[in-house]
């Protein structure tokens, strides 16, 4: 199947919510998931094995329709099987299963469990020489599950340098961050960037940083109220 | 006498040295028993965070062995053994140590009564409750072996001689009026319970899977169809398991194990606590007399 770009998200995004205006633009993940898969993971529908290829898990699960829409614009998925979406048999539920969308590593839906299983997955691929790099997205509102702080600390303490977490801050939490989501990360002795989530080369330059000896974490800024 | 925990040390370090797969997740607990080693890692007191970090390992193709106390590595971390392992369809060994209540001057903070019952709430892992640190070694050098989810159930308690791992039910006493199926631990106990009873006595140290087949075999082998199921954990957390082996055969089923109806907010030693839930001889005895009648009347 032939491949798209960008501009062909908000039509495979419609196939599932039958809404081409409006939602796909609220999807907060949509640009930091674009640039990912377009020009930083080292991943293709054809190395969904290969044990040194990148690994991205999206941790925050709930609303995947953005990230269904990328999987299927790079080749994972056919864009007919976005027309399922949560049907009984379809592949594609409101939370995304690794063990039925091929190219997905991570089955979430409950927040709080991708940040601890990225640092398990990022000291495995380092035990085996592997030189592989571990994303892992998730929200500002998910910083809430206390699991996510075991595993900043531990992370930092490690010193995982193949290991980047990206925040999409908008700003959802109730009672928030104050001084910024960045420094939970900073006093653990992750290196830090806070981008524009919706400016592609600022996500980018952000993404592809060396931070020699330390995690990263991008913290992708999206207008307060823009929610999905 | 060498301790369970310590041939699960002693074990797991031995195949370490030629399995590059393997590696260890500890979270402060035992991190003295483990000689320091790049595959061991103790993330700290950070039982969430364990856990994720065992199955995150297994996503990138190494067998995990994540072990802690039993109320630590079972019941605060539960959604994630449910979701990182289970959801995930990821493989691996979590092992625990304190039993039901192996220390009980600490108090209901360090005991683990319900975890075999919650690991019986999900599908796919397979359940082994060791009676004897020589069973153990055998144990775990088949579960760093595999690549699925396994609980190891490791305990101070332990019979005065080992039994061969086997899967299934192995067959300590042969009677004629009922079935006693003891686990792990228990089976000591309930042997001298049953001194004088003329009954079928099953040793089972793999209760998930539980074998049904094997306990069906014995119940058609002996006169009537009654079956005392006695557990080192919380009582009847195996009950559903043997009513669905007998499904076909209108049978008499009672579980013993620790009680469900009561936080014992006592210290003391464990058969202290043996005594408290029946599981000492006098209380088991009593419980298969009232089930397989008076060995005089038996006679």
């Amino acid at each position: 199947m032939d491949k798209s770009g960008y501009a062909d998200l908000p039509a495979l995004f419609g196939r599932m919510t039958g809404d081409e205006k409006h939602e796909w633009a609220a999807a907060s993940t949509l640009d930091v998931l674009w640039v990912l898969y377009d020009r930083v993971l080292d991943v293709s529908p054809d190395r969904v094995d290969d044990p040194d290829r990148d690994r991205f898990l999206l941790s925050k699960g709930h609303g995947p329709m953005a990230y269904y829409a990328v999987l299927a614009a790079k080749g994972y998925l056919d864009p007919s099987t976005l027309d399922t979406w949560t049907a009984w048999d379809s592949p594609l539920g409101q939370h995304p299963d690794r063990v039925l969308v091929k190219g997905v590593e991570l089955s979430s839906g409950s927040l709080g469990h991708g940040l601890p299983i990225a640092v398990g997955t990022a000291i495995g691929l380092r035990l085996q020489g592997r030189t592989a790099r571990t994303f892992v997205l998730v929200g500002d509102a998910e910083l809430d599950e206390g699991s996510n702080h075991e595993a900043i600390a531990l992370a930092g303490r490690l010193g995982l340098e193949r290991l980047v977490t990206v925040v999409v801050d908008n700003a959802s939490g109730t009672h928030g961050w104050p001084g910024g989501v960045a420094k939970r990360f900073e006093v653990e002795g992750w290196q830090a960037s806070t981008v524009d989530g919706r400016d592609h080369a600022a996500l980018y330059a952000a993404f592809t940083q060396d931070h020699p000896g330390r995690p990263l974490v991008v913290v992708a800024e999206i207008g307060k109220g823009e929610r999905r | 006498m060498t301790s369970m925990r310590q041939v699960f040390v002693d074990t797991v370090e031995d195949v370490m040295r030629h399995d590059p797969r393997v590696a260890v997740v500890l979270a402060e607990i035992s991190r003295d028993a483990f000689a320091p080693h790049e595959r061991v890692i103790n993330v700290g007191i950070r039982e969430q965070a364990m856990v994720g970090v065992g199955a995150g390992l297994a996503l990138s193709g190494l067998r995990p062995v994540v072990h802690t106390y039993a109320p630590f590595l079972v019941e605060r971390p539960f959604e994630q053994i449910k979701l990182d392992f289970g959801h995930q369809d990821l493989g691996g060994v979590l092992v625990s140590i304190g039993g039901s209540y192996d220390d009980p001057v600490w108090g209901r903070t360090h005991q683990a009564p319900g975890d075999v019952a919650l690991f019986g709430t999900l599908p796919g892992w397979t359940v082994r409750v060791p009676g004897h640190p020589a069973e153990v070694g055998p144990m775990v050098r088949d579960a760093l072996a595999r690549d699925d989810r396994i609980y190891l159930r490791l305990s101070l308690r332990e019979n005065s001689a080992p039994h061969p791992v086997v899967e299934g039910f192995t067959e300590v006493r042969r009677g004629r009026q009922g079935v006693v199926v003891a686990v792990g631990p228990m089976l000591d106990t309930v042997l001298e319970a049953t001194r004088d009873a003329d009954v079928t006595v099953l040793y089972a140290t793999t209760v998930r899977p539980f074998d049904a087949a094997g306990l069906l075999a014995a119940v058609r082998r002996v006169e009537r169809a009654d079956v005392l199921l006695v557990e080192p954990y919380l009582e009847g957390t195996s009950a559903h398991l043997a009513t669905e082996a007998l499904a076909d055969v209108p049978h008499r089923l009672r579980s013993l194990g620790v009680r469900r109806d009561t936080e014992l907010r006592a210290y003391g030693t464990a058969e202290d606590h043996d005594s408290a839930h029946d599981l000492d001889v006098l209380g088991i005895a009593a419980a298969v007399r009232r089930m397989f009648g008076h060995p005089a009347a038996a006679a």
